[in-house]
């Protein structure tokens, strides 16, 4: 290829009285420059991100106080489901939005495992509010609405997880809201009736 | 018998070929590579299957390791020397002209006010170091409280660059009161949209978000 013949012999004769120079073999070693070139390859690939961090865009819900009542009239109890965030990425969720102290709501405990997990409890209240709207006991307009309340010791996984199966599951209205003591209490009085069973 | 000569071939290898291909490998890598950028801490993100990708200018990015550490960084060097001009005025640091050259050149920070002089007087290297044991900045769930320096740090970025993007990168165990207190600051200053970074996962089957992903993908 890229060589040249320097072999003397084979070729023609020169003719009496030429000198014949010195020939220098043009063939280069190459080994060095590909050693180099993958010396720099490696570094290049380990220095290298060539996965890109993905991330989520999330919209909290608007604070003013002004606005606060009339949003509270656009929610529906009997299309939403409110789920609580509790430790050890255990989840706890009841039907409604547990606004009212008196009537305790039942507490279902799951977790996020694939099936017969939280995303099971999402598509069954997707078609039961799908259902109602077919019944006309709720209007086209209403969806499905998720109440997502991170309990203090619940981590950022599991808020990222939930968030994320709000896509998964194609809930189109959810929201972060904080976790009242009410609801801290239904978590410890279902802990302590699991414990006590 | 007279010997069948052999023909002697030589040892060398044409190493041409093989170094054309090492070039080519190399330029596609260096042209192809954006360095990791310099991160305090190791954070282990959570995935989702959020496929937006992260934008590589005006960005606010605000880290939190494992046990709840946050620091704070943005993207570009003028608009870092002119966001640490802004926290210097609000703040009264007192910081010199080479301090301030110091913080534009340097990578994220976490650590308080009162000890961001005597940092800045480190050589980068020891910056470093020093950020690895760093306590954090100081959070709070109010955006008026004294004690909310991430508040101050979060106003001054978004006077220097309106237009940054703020994005919370925590670690997945993070303790979820840690991000609350952030969400709280940003909500102070009616920040309601802003972005978590994840890594991707795949979309699990049989799901909604599964079946939209499929038919769009078969209708194009």
């Amino acid at each position: 290829m890229a060589e040249m013949d320097t072999s003397s012999g084979g070729g023609h004769k020169k003719g009496p009285g030429v000198k014949k120079g010195k020939k220098l073999s043009t063939r280069v070693d190459l080994t060095p420059m590909v050693d180099l070139g993958f010396l720099l390859i490696t570094f290049f690939m380990f220095t290298t991100t060539l996965a890109k961090p993905k991330t989520m865009e999330i919209n909290m819900p608007f604070k003013d106080k002004n606005l606060k009542d009339e949003e509270k009239n656009k929610l529906k109890a009997s299309a939403a489901m409110t789920i609580l965030l509790s430790k050890n990425h255990r989840i706890y969720y009841y039907e409604g939005i547990g606004d009212d102290p008196e009537n305790t709501p039942e507490l279902k405990a799951t977790t996020f495992k694939a099936k017969g997990g939280i995303r099971d409890a999402i598509i069954k209240k997707k078609e039961m509010v799908a259902g109602m709207k077919r019944a006309g006991t709720l209007t086209a307009k209403d969806e499905a609405m998720i109440l997502i309340k991170p309990d203090t010791t619940s981590t950022y996984s599991d808020l990222v997880n939930m968030l994320d199966e709000m896509s998964i599951n194609d809930v189109k209205v959810y929201a972060i809201i904080d976790i009242s003591e009410i609801e801290q209490g239904f978590i410890q009085e279902t802990e302590s009736a699991n414990n006590s069973q | 018998m007279p010997k069948a000569k052999i023909p002697r071939k030589s040892t060398n290898i044409d190493m041409t070929a093989m170094c054309d291909v090492a070039f080519l490998l190399l330029t596609f890598f260096m042209l192809a590579t954006k360095f990791k950028p310099e991160e305090p801490v190791v954070v282990k993100t959570p995935s989702s299957i959020s496929e937006i990708p992260l934008p590589d200018v005006d960005i606010m990015l605000l880290t939190v390791d494992k046990t709840g550490r946050i620091f704070f960084s943005i993207d570009n060097k003028i608009k870092r020397k002119a966001l640490i001009e802004d926290v210097n005025k609000a703040k009264n640091l007192n910081l010199s002209e080479e301090e301030m050259n110091s913080f534009a050149i340097g990578a994220s920070i976490g650590i308080k006010f009162d000890q961001l002089k005597s940092f800045l007087h480190l050589s980068p290297l020891e910056q470093t170091e020093v950020e690895k044991s760093a306590p954090g900045i100081p959070v709070d769930s109010t955006v008026l409280s004294p004690d909310n320096e991430l508040a101050q740090w979060i106003k001054s970025g978004r006077n220097t660059n309106p237009r940054l993007r703020i994005c919370i990168k925590a670690d997945g165990d993070a303790a979820y009161p840690k991000v609350q207190n952030i969400i709280k600051t940003l909500e102070g200053y009616k920040i309601f949209r802003f972005n978590l970074i994840t890594n991707l996962k795949a979309v699990p089957e049989g799901t909604a978000a599964y079946a939209e992903k499929h038919s769009t993908a078969s209708a194009k």
